[in-house]
């Protein structure tokens, strides 16, 4: 197959493609769009302009704002570069959900602006980013808004970006504390996720986000669960007590609503998503402790 | 190789050693000409346009459509087929183009040649296809109902066959049994299928270069469906990338002939990894019920055992398949007793043939469960149940046949149980990754349990029931040179490395090069069935013998001697009589020779109606050790270490030999653990290596493997095959850790039936809410 591609060099070409031409489709690290056009379950039609998002600098900052205590990652950033520094040590989480995506070739490849427009509910990275309680830059002609990562998506495959908008970049606060991400596969490595799930254990707020993958249409941010584990949890000696824990597990379960395909069964979603909420907290504390 | 016990001379590459690959390196750095590689000038593309019902009328099929598209040259359908219009491996049941009737998802109903891919893409759209859905026969228990009308005009009952043997009357003292069940695995292959069919100017005759495992028996029924005699079709073999029998029914080549022959031109055919499941047999989904009765020292009086294997649409190897079920179903294990009923049938669902192990694996996995239960049964043990059940040489199997291959089952289980085992969970500092749930971060060492088990098997090697097994081969010196030529398919098993290994210990010649492989020497039978070592190993060795005794009545001639003096020692002749020694590098200057040699193995004979017979070639055993990390409330399962023991008669390239075990452990594991295409409605939900799952290098343990090398003297330099046991009982070894872990933890948890098992198999032991 041949289609043109167009390779605009900077946000302003970039833009200025998306108002001019009438369909276009956008192409960072190709993991998903590629696999659709060989799977032939999407086709680019004669009308279509593949944008190639490869080129465009601004798309591939790692910016550090120390006086917002705020880290900023282009859209264009692959999941390798997330291993590194500084996001290793600022967004962990996010690390961990990086090392999970896939083999070293996709992580080269794969982008996590990318991760949130396929808008996957098993996106590994999204949930870190909802945990961390990201904001997304969406860009187009018409100018930026700002949106909570979870809001992106609305649904499997659906998302509020408009034709002409793109992902800029993705903005999250340096939160002091602990974070984690979990995720279940049914091998050891390359596997999409059957359930996910992120803990942040914010000590500046004394508060907790717990965010779950693969478990409803979209990424979801367990409310009521973040919210008691907030207050229970005993923030001066970082300690919980096994029934809140136990509880958590349950507020967690109840608010997923995952479905039985060919990865997984519903009742096993819910059971592991309520396994690992409770582990990640468990972890985050102790770990707390120790470095006390 | 010296049996003069005079002096070992040297040579490079024989037999004993592990010389590398030819096609090695290449491989390794992606410059290996794989089938789907080849190309030609002038070349078309074909596809194929496959069914999206599982079972449907055909009531009409429009081309125009498609035919009107720039760049489409021809469309073709069963009407096109100039020959006969079915084709299969045992009968021919199964239609190069549906015609009338369509009876699985992804039947092939025409197709289509055409400038580039694109093009064939929107042309197998516009073509026009009119169904009338039929209901589809979807459950295999409803197929063996005699009540259930026929979704093929040869009846939905493949074979039925019963072993039944000794005193059905006897009752153990102890009595375990369960029902089992093995999900369908995909072969997996990394190479897809493709062939390019190069038409004859005068279109009379066709040569097709394609991935398979036997030459000939594509021959025979590609020329049939041409209706083109034999000698005008040439099938050469295209570089296969791995084959694990998925290639042993045809798939493309009639098509792609049937369109090279119609337009003239090159026509090149390749399947995606999404066609590729569509295109090729799995291996059988089985049910299974066992009774085993025992006395109370645990010595098996009795085996009870009904199988139900799921053939698919078409009938493939599915008789042959079933018949290695119920005759191995006592495992390596003597038994006087059994009663064993068998039954593959026909559904909707898709195609399934043959697949490492053939047969086996599925009698292994349940067989092994039951031996874990009986050990549990009778307080012993799982090696010592197994040890005091052992088969030996001699002894007489349930189809009445004496086992005369060296059957080293005690030894083998003696070597499982001198293996040292790895650490202990915890007991070194492992990375999060190296835990189960690997890299998702899921477990740490307080979430893990440690389990171990065993499974052992017995299998048959070659060819059964009487079928005139065979193999060619064709040995040439000349200029000093040995040439030798053979139709084996070489799949990734090692044939190449292995022949030049005999040709050079048998002749003392370290010069040995090889034909292409084609249908222009005998038939080298199938890439299967372990056979390959020991038929072709055993045409060439055959082969070669005659060149050296050509070598020796030559040289016996000019010097006055007899020649059964002279003997191969290294790389020179000897005369043993006088001791002396020449170069057999100089010997054979100026000496041709051409010798062309049909080995055949022992005549085997059907199975009677109980199924009584000495049906089978020779054995050979194996016995697994799986060691596994479980996090119980995930059910998530890291395996730490396989160890194996292996029946090998001798191996004639180790490294080779171990290539085998590794990556059929490897098989083995990811049918216990993740492997299993997942059909709704005869449609694949899991047709691509994101949702199908075979084993990565972070779920695949170290491998410690001890051979047992005892010559069987029925097998050609004393070799075994080697390529199914490592698959076979590896699977349930490690279902029988994954249980020892959870029983560990938890005292008697519930008993692992299925494979490949789900994370809620074993959660359900800590959270009843997962059961079935």
């Amino acid at each position: 197959m041949c289609v043109p591609v167009a390779h605009p060099q900077s946000i302003e070409q970039l833009t200025a493609l998306l108002r001019d031409e009438p369909k276009t489709v956008l192409l960072a690290g190709g993991t998903d769009l590629m696999v659709a056009l060989n799977h032939g379950s999407q086709r680019i039609g004669p009308d279509e302009l593949v944008v190639s998002l490869k080129e465009v600098p601004e798309l591939s900052i790692i910016e550090v704002d120390h006086v917002q205590r705020l880290l900023r990652i282009g859209a264009g950033v692959n999941w390798d570069e997330l291993l590194g520094a500084p996001v290793d040590t600022l967004a962990p989480c996010l690390t961990q959900a990086a090392r999970t995506v896939g083999s070293h070739q996709i992580r080269t490849a794969g982008t996590i602006g990318g991760n949130i427009a396929t808008a996957s509910p098993a996106g590994d990275g999204v949930c870190a980013l909802v945990a961390l309680g990201a904001v997304a830059v969406l860009t187009s002609p018409e100018g930026q808004r700002r949106v909570a990562v979870e809001d992106v998506a609305t649904g499997p495959k659906r998302s509020v970006l408009a034709n002409d908008e793109f992902i800029e970049s993705i903005e999250m606060p340096i939160v002091d504390g602990w974070q984690g991400y979990s995720k279940i596969g049914t091998r050891n490595a390359m596997v999409i996720s059957v359930a996910g799930v992120a803990v942040v254990l914010s000590a500046d707020s004394n508060s907790c986000r717990i965010a779950l993958g693969s478990v409803g249409p979209t990424v979801m941010l367990a409310d009521n669960a973040s919210t008691f584990a907030g207050d229970s949890i005993d923030w001066t000696n970082k300690e919980i007590s096994a029934d809140s824990l136990e509880r958590i597990s349950e507020l967690v379960r109840q608010v997923a609503s995952p479905i039985d395909d060919h990865r997984s069964t519903a009742t096993y979603r819910s059971h592991s998503v309520g396994v690992l909420a409770r582990r990640l907290i468990e972890r985050g504390l102790q770990e707390m402790r120790n470095s006390i | 190789m010296s049996d003069l016990g005079i002096r070992e001379s040297s040579l490079t590459g024989g037999l004993g050693q592990s010389p590398l690959r030819p096609d090695g390196i290449a491989k390794s750095e992606g410059a290996y000409e794989f089938s789907s590689d080849l190309s030609a000038d002038n070349m078309l593309i074909g596809k194929t346009l496959r069914s999206p019902h599982q079972h449907a009328r055909i009531v009409s099929i429009d081309t125009a459509p498609a035919l009107a598209i720039t760049g489409v040259h021809r469309i073709i359908t069963a009407d096109d087929v100039p020959g006969k219009p079915t084709y299969g491996l045992i009968s021919s049941d199964q239609p190069v183009f549906a015609a009338d009737v369509v009876r699985y998802i992804g039947e092939p109903i025409a197709a289509v040649v055409a400038d580039d891919e694109d093009i064939c893409a929107r042309a197998i759209e516009a073509i026009e296809v009119v169904y009338e859905v039929l209901p589809a026969l979807a459950d295999a228990r409803l197929a063996k109902d005699p009540n259930t009308p026929s979704i093929h005009p040869d009846g939905n009952v493949i074979r039925e066959q019963n072993v039944v043997t000794g005193d059905l009357s006897v009752v153990g003292d102890v009595i375990v049994e369960d029902h089992y069940s093995i999900g369908m695995q995909d072969q997996a292959f990394l190479g897809l299928e493709s062939a390019l069919a190069i038409p004859d100017e005068d279109r009379a005759g066709v040569e097709c270069h394609v991935a398979t495992q036997w030459l000939h028996e594509d021959l025979g029924q590609v020329a049939a469906c041409l209706d083109l005699p034999t000698s005008a079709v040439r099938l050469v073999l295209g570089g296969v990338g791995g084959a694990f029998g998925g290639r042993e029914d045809l798939s493309l080549q009639v098509h792609v002939c049937l369109l090279a022959l119609a337009t003239g031109r090159p026509v090149k055919m390749h399947y995606s990894r999404s066609e590729s499941f569509l295109g090729h047999v799995h291996r059988h989904p089985a049910e299974i019920w066992m009774r085993h009765h025992a006395t109370s020292e645990g010595i098996l009086v009795k085996i009870e055992a009904e199988f139900v294997f799921d053939g698919g649409a078409y009938a493939s190897t599915s008789s042959a398949v079933l018949v290695n079920a119920v005759t191995h179903a006592q495992g390596p294990y003597r038994c006087e007793n059994a009663e064993v009923k068998g039954i593959a049938v026909r559904t909707n669902n898709l195609p399934c043939g043959a697949m490492r192990g053939f047969g086996v694996v599925q009698a292994c996995f349940a067989h092994e469960r039951q031996m874990d239960l009986l050990a549990q049964a009778c307080g012993l043990d799982p090696l010592e149940i197994r040890r005091r059940n052992a088969m030996s040489t001699g002894d007489r199997l349930i189809t009445g046949q004496v086992v005369e291959s060296v059957a080293p089952v005690s030894e083998i289980i003696e070597g499982l149980s001198r293996m040292p085992f790895p650490e202990g969970a915890g007991a070194v500092e492992q990375h999060p990754y190296e835990m189960p749930g690997g890299a998702g971060n899921t477990t740490r060492p307080g979430d893990v349990v440690r389990g171990i088990g065993y499974g052992l098997s017995i299998k048959n090697l070659m060819y059964s029931e009487a079928f005139d097994d065979y193999s060619t081969a064709r040995c040439q010196l000349r200029d000093g040179i040995v040439t030798l030529k053979f139709a084996t398919a070489e799949v990734g098993q090692g044939f190449i490395t292995i022949a030049p290994q005999i040709a050079r210990s048998t002749l003392g010649l370290e010069e040995v090069e090889l034909d292409a492989i084609d249908t222009n020497v005998g038939s080298a039978g199938s890439t299967s069935a372990s056979r390959q070592t020991w038929m072709s190993g055993g045409a060439v060795e055959a082969a070669c013998l005659r060149v050296r005794e050509l070598v020796y009545q030559h040289v016996a001639t000019t010097q006055g001697t007899d020649p059964l003096v002279y003997a191969i020692d290294g790389a020179e002749l000897v005369n043993t009589s006088t001791g002396d020694r020449r170069p057999m590098t100089e010997v054979v200057v100026g000496l041709e020779f051409d010798e062309e040699v049909e080995y055949r193995h022992r005549p085997t004979v059907p199975l009677d109606e109980n199924g009584q017979g000495d049906c089978h070639t020779a054995f050979a055993f194996v016995g697994h050790r799986a060691v596994v990390d479980v996090d119980i409330e995930l059910g998530l399962v890291r395996v730490v270490e396989m160890s194996t023991v292996q029946d090998v008669g001798r191996a004639l390239n180790p490294l080779s030999v171990t290539g085998q075990i590794e990556g059929g452990i490897a098989q083995g594991l990811g049918l216990a653990l993740m492997e299993e295409i997942i059909q709704r409605d005869g449609r694949i939900m899991n047709p691509s290596f994101t949702d199908y799952l075979i084993p990565t290098i972070a779920d695949m343990p170290p491998v410690v493997a001890e051979l047992i090398e005892i010559p069987d003297p029925q097998a050609p330099m004393g070799a075994k095959g080697v390529g199914e046991p490592p698959t076979i009982s590896s699977t349930p070894a490690v279902i029988s850790a994954v249980q020892d872990a959870m029983n560990t933890a938890y005292g008697s948890a519930p008993h692992l039936r299925r494979v490949p098992l789900q994370p809620s198999d074993v959660a359900k032991t800590v959270n009843a809410g997962l059961g079935d």
